[in-house]
Formats: C-alpha cells, sequence, structure tokens
C-alpha cells in the first residue's frame, strides 16, 4: 500500500514538473470549451429564433437543452479525450525504458501491480483535474437554462469510465516499447478502433453485428450521455479496463523484453 | 552471503553467461573483472532479480534470487551501468522515494535520506533537479539510492564509468569507506580498480570465470615473482647482451626513457621458476658498469588479465 501510494505520489509530481499535463488540459479545455461555445450559441440562437416564431420551433423541435447541448457536450468531451488521453499515458513506462530508470524501480522491492496501480492512478488523478475542469459548462447551462441534471451527472459517470478505458489502453501500448510516439500513437489507433468498430455492425451479419457493436466503446458510452446508467455498460468497461491491465502486468513480467 | 552456482544466461540464442560460479563472503569486497561483454552487467541483473537465469542458482543473503526476489531486493542497494536516474525530480525527493519504496521506517526516511546526503557529499545539491547534475554528482545520487535503506549487499556496476579522475578517485574512496559491515560486488572493466579496492577478484570472460584469487596471489601465481628492473649505467647494447647471456634470464627489455648510452633501465624476466636474482649483480660489476637499481617488478593487473585471457 505504501510503495503504490509512493509511486503514485512520485509519478503525479513528475507529470506536473514537465509541461505536459498543463499543455494536454489546456488544449483540452480551448477544445471542449469550443465545442461547448458552438452548441450553447446555436441553441440559444434557435430559441431566440423560436420565440418570435412559434412554428420555427415545432419544426426543430431542438428547444431541449438538455438533447441539444448537454449530450452533443459529452459526445465531444469523449472524442477530446480520445486525442488527449494517449499522450497522457505515452510515457508512464515508454520513458523508463528508454532512461532505464525500470531496472532500479523494478529492482527495488515493489511487485509489478504496486507500480502499474501507482502509475494507472496517477494518471486518473490528472485525467480527474482535467475532466473536474469541464464542470464549468454545466454550471453555466444550470445558472443560464434549466438543463437536467440526471444526465449530466451520468455523463460524468460515463466520461469516468471512458477515461480509465483509455488510461488503461494508453498505459499498456506504453509498456510495449520505449518510443513515446509510438506509444502514442498505437494507443490512439487502438482507441480509434474500438471507437469506430460499432460503425461497420450495420454491413456485417446479424450476430457478428451485434458482438462489433459490444465491442465499441461508443455504444455503451451513448446510455450514460442519455441518463441511463446500465449495468452492462459498466461491465464492459471494467472488463476493458481489467483486460488492458492484466494484458500491462504480464507485459512487465514477460522477461523476455528485459532482456 | 553471495553465492553464484553454475549460472548460464541465454539472450535468445546468445550464451551470454555459461556456467559461472563464486561466492562472496560477509563484509568482503568482491572486484568483478571483465572486458566489455563479458557478462558482469547479465550477472549482476541476475542477482538484483532484473531478470532470471537460464539455468544455475543464485542465493543472496541467504535467499534464493528465483524463488523470494522480494526478500533479496530489499536487502541489497545497486547501482546499475550508466546510473539511470529520473531527472525530473530533486535529489532530495528521489532519495526519500528510495527510502520509502526500499521499506526505510516512515519515521526515519527523513534522517536516512540526511545521512546518506551527507555520506555521499550531496547536501549542496539536495534541492536541485537531478537532470541538472553533472555526471559526477549522478554518480554519488545513484550510490545515495542503492545506501539508503543500509543494506548488506551492495551491487555496484562500473561504479567509475565516465567519471574524470578526479571523480574516480572521489568514487573509490566513498566506496573503500563503505566496506566492513556492507557486502559488496564492484564489477569493472579497468584493472587498478580492483588492486586499489578490492580483497578478491573474480576474473570473468566471454561468459566464463577465468580466475579467482587475492589481486596479490593473482600477481604471484602467473609471473612468479620473476621480474627485475634493473637501472645501469652503460653503454645499452653491451648491457641487453650482458643480461640475456645469464643462465635463466628469458627476455630483457629497454625502458626509453633515457638516451642511448648512460643510464637505462631494464626489464629483466626469468624463465618460471628460476631464480635470477642473485646473478644479475655480479656480472654488472664485473663489467664495471654502475649498478643504480635492482628491484623486483610486481606484474600489474593488466598485464595479468592478458596472460590469463590468452592462455584460454
Ligand atoms: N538484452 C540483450 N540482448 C542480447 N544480448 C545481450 C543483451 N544484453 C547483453 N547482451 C550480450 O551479452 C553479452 C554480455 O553482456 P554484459 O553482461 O552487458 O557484459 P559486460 O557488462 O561484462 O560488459 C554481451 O556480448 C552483450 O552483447
Ligand atoms: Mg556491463
Amino acid at each position: 500500500m505504501r510503495n503504490f501510494y509512493l509511486i503514485f505520489k512520485k509519478e503525479l509530481k513528475s507529470y506536473f514538473a514537465s509541461p505536459i499535463a498543463y499543455v494536454v488540459i489546456t488544449m483540452f479545455l480551448i477544445l471542449t470549451g469550443y465545442f461547448f461555445y458552438n452548441s450553447f450559441a446555436l441553441f440559444s440562437t434557435i430559441s431566440f429564433q423560436a420565440t418570435v416564431n412559434p412554428m420555427l420551433a415545432k419544426q426543430v423541435g431542438l428547444l431541449n437543452i438538455t438533447e441539444s447541448v448537454v449530450r452533443p457536450l459529452f459526445g465531444n468531451i469523449s472524442v477530446i479525450l480520445l486525442l488527449m488521453v494517449p499522450l497522457l499515458t505515452m510515457r508512464l513506462f515508454s520513458e523508463e525504458k528508454k532512461s532505464g530508470t525500470i531496472e532500479l524501480l523494478l529492482t527495488y522491492p515493489v511487485t509489478d501491480m504496486q507500480v502499474l496501480l501507482g502509475k494507472f492512478l496517477s494518471c486518473m488523478a490528472v485525467f480527474a483535474i482535467m475532466i473536474a475542469l469541464t464542470a464549468l459548462y454545466p454550471v453555466l447551462l444550470i445558472v443560464f437554462g434549466q438543463p437536467e441534471t440526471g444526465p449530466i451527472l451520468t455523463g460524468y459517470i460515463g466520461l469516468f469510465f471512458v477515461g480509465a478505458s483509455f488510461v488503461s489502453l494508453g498505459i499498456f501500448a506504453s509498456s510495449l516499447t520505449e518510443n513515446q510516439i509510438i506509444a502514442a500513437t498505437v494507443a490512439f489507433g487502438l482507441l480509434l478502433l474500438f471507437w469506430m468498430i460499432s460503425f461497420s455492425a450495420s454491413l456485417a451479419g446479424q450476430t457478428f453485428g451485434d458482438i462489433l457493436s459490444y465491442i465499441s466503446i461508443t455504444t455503451h458510452f451513448e446510455g450514460f450521455a442519455k441518463g441511463v446508467v446500465d449495468t452492462e455498460d459498466i461491465v464492459y468497461y471494467l472488463l476493458f479496463i481489467t483486460l488492458f491491465l492484466f494484458l500491462t502486468l504480464r507485459i512487465l513480467e514477460s522477461k523476455k523484453w528485459r532482456g | 552471503m553471495i553465492e553464484v552456482e553454475n549460472l548460464t544466461k541465454y539472450y535468445g540464442n546468445y550464451y551470454a553467461l555459461k556456467g559461472v560460479t563464486f561466492s562472496v563472503a560477509k563484509g568482503e569486497i568482491l572486484g568483478f573483472l571483465g572486458p566489455n561483454g563479458a557478462g558482469k552487467t547479465t550477472t549482476m541483473r541476475i542477482l538484483t532479480c532484473f531478470f532470471p537465469a537460464t539455468g544455475g542458482k543464485a542465493r543472496v543473503a541467504g535467499f534464493d534470487v528465483f524463488e523470494e526476489p522480494l526478500e533479496v531486493r530489499k536487502r541489497i542497494g545497486y547501482l546499475p551501468e550508466n546510473v539511470p536516474l529520473y531527472k525530473d525530480i530533486t535529489v532530495e525527493d528521489y532519495l526519500e522515494f528510495a527510502a520509502g519504496i526500499k521499506g526505510v521506517a516512515r519515521r526515519d526516511v527523513k534522517n536516512a535520506v540526511t545521512k546518506v546526503m551527507d555520506e555521499c557529499v550531496l547536501t549542496d545539491v539536495a534541492y536541485k533537479f537531478i537532470g541538472e547534475l553533472s555526471k559526477g554528482y549522478r554518480q554519488r545520487v545513484g550510490l545515495a539510492q542503492a545506501l539508503v535503506n543500509d543494506p548488506e549487499v551492495l551491487i555496484l556496476d562500473e561504479p567509475t564509468i565516465g567519471l574524470d579522475p578526479r571523480q574516480i578517485i572521489e568514487i573509490r574512496k566513498l566506496i573503500k569507506n563503505l566496506a566492513g559491515r556492507r557486502t559488496i560486488i564492484l564489477s569493472t572493466h579497468i584493472l587498478p580498480e580492483v588492486s586499489m579496492t578490492c580483497q578478491r577478484v573474480v576474473i570473468i570472460n566471454e561468459g566464463k570465470v577465468i580466475a579467482v584469487d587475492t589481486p596479490q596471489n593473482l600477481t604471484a601465481k602467473v609471473q612468479g615473482a620473476s621480474r627485475f628492473l634493473v637501472k645501469i649505467d652503460g653503454p645499452s647494447q653491451d648491457v641487453m647482451k650482458e643480461l640475456r647471456a645469464i643462465n635463466g634470464v628469458e627476455r630483457v627489455t629497454r625502458r626509453d626513457e633515457y638516451g642511448n648510452n648512460g643510464v637505462g633501465e631494464y626489464v629483466v624476466e626469468a624463465i618460471k621458476d628460476r631464480d635470477i636474482k642473485r646473478n644479475i649483480a655480479p656480472v654488472i660489476v664485473n663489467k664495471g658498469w654502475a649498478l643504480l637499481e635492482l628491484r623486483p617488478q610486481e606484474m600489474s593487473l593488466e598485464d595479468i588479465f592478458v596472460k590469463l585471457v590468452t592462455k584460454e
């Protein structure tokens, strides 16, 4: 427990000792803020026109702030996370392999599991900070409108699971190589694949299509953004996280890469 | 304290260790000597449980490295080759991290770190980032992290590589001061290092141990104390001829530090087990030359090493 905490603390410190965490968080906020502003501005323009022209309101049926702002917001955040998380995870093992510090770390009296969890949770902490800062957007909505709070809460729960899944896959990619660029690229590629695989579901046959859309991360996030928490989705994310953490552990234990 | 038995290691199908056997007694400083690629780092990585051997046995501080790696790691301090350290952390923070993770009790961490920074002369740079330090300081941080939990066994892989002569002397002094309670294995491919710091030497080449002994015994064993340095004032050509003519002399070489005539230094080597000590002086004196100096010359570890390796 103490070892895990020490590694967690050290990793968290080194995130903020380099500019990486600041740059990623800033870019993330700029991008999400931009998307938020766009959908919010569109919504208020349409609402304003609708007050003048009630016919329009009926036509577009867009006057629900939850439907037209909150849901796209979570959709956008999750896509931007897909781009940003690999940048947070890429250094976790790659850097240690490249500089050789992994040799010292793994000859200290720590288990591979403590090292992995320390690194995983330190990245989750940065992720949590990043996500917490986006709370500004729903707060603005609550100040200026009456969104349902349910979907906002479930949306954040969903983001948490999506983020943890991204981080676990990112760490796995980082454990494969000593090159950070390769780690980020592999993580990004795999995540994108998991994201888009449901697109081909409609082309595939019935059973295979079902499997594809079950595998897809997107499918399981939709419910959260709508305000529905389904245990099946939670189970999916937990399986996903466990699988990649387990694979990373296997890579760490595999003595092959050590020589 | 450390027992290594018939250790083998394959990298793919490359045979890096071909049955290495040696042991280190408690409190001893053992020099692990060999040219680059001999298998020193490989052996040390096995002893520190970084990776397992392909075959053989190794015990450190009473624990098997394959069966109880965590127990072994608790009891060692390891300085890997080239001293890999985190750059984005201060010296003090890093040593506190190392102390904690190596199991120093929470309330003792501060003390342990202060003490080890003192010992390794790091107090001045306590708040500097490791990435900003010079190689000599980094080496000392590496040594400090190895020492911070006061381990029974120290494993140092080429601790003076890449340092300038002054830093080398400092590090050697530090290592010598560490001796006593601790058991130390120190690898090096620089020979004088061993005779300066170690009580016993294991010489390894191409994955095999080719000699184990004290530096002094090794010297004696290979050369049989039959090399002399003679300083003579006389014509060079004639001196060489006369020296070569002495019964039992195998080879005479001149050291070219002086002019061709006048004073010259000659190295006289005897055939193995032949005593020529008594025969040199009379010859010189009979010829009427001045004998300025006559002393046995020890073979350096360099010479020994070349002899041992070429004998194989
Ligand atoms: N990870 C590795 N993969 C393949 N060969 C290796 C690896 N590490 C070392 N070797 C080879 O094993 C031999 C012994 O290496 P090493 O133990 O590092 O020697 P030393 O430390 O004595 O210089 C060398 O020939 C080296 O090239
Ligand atoms: Mg080496």
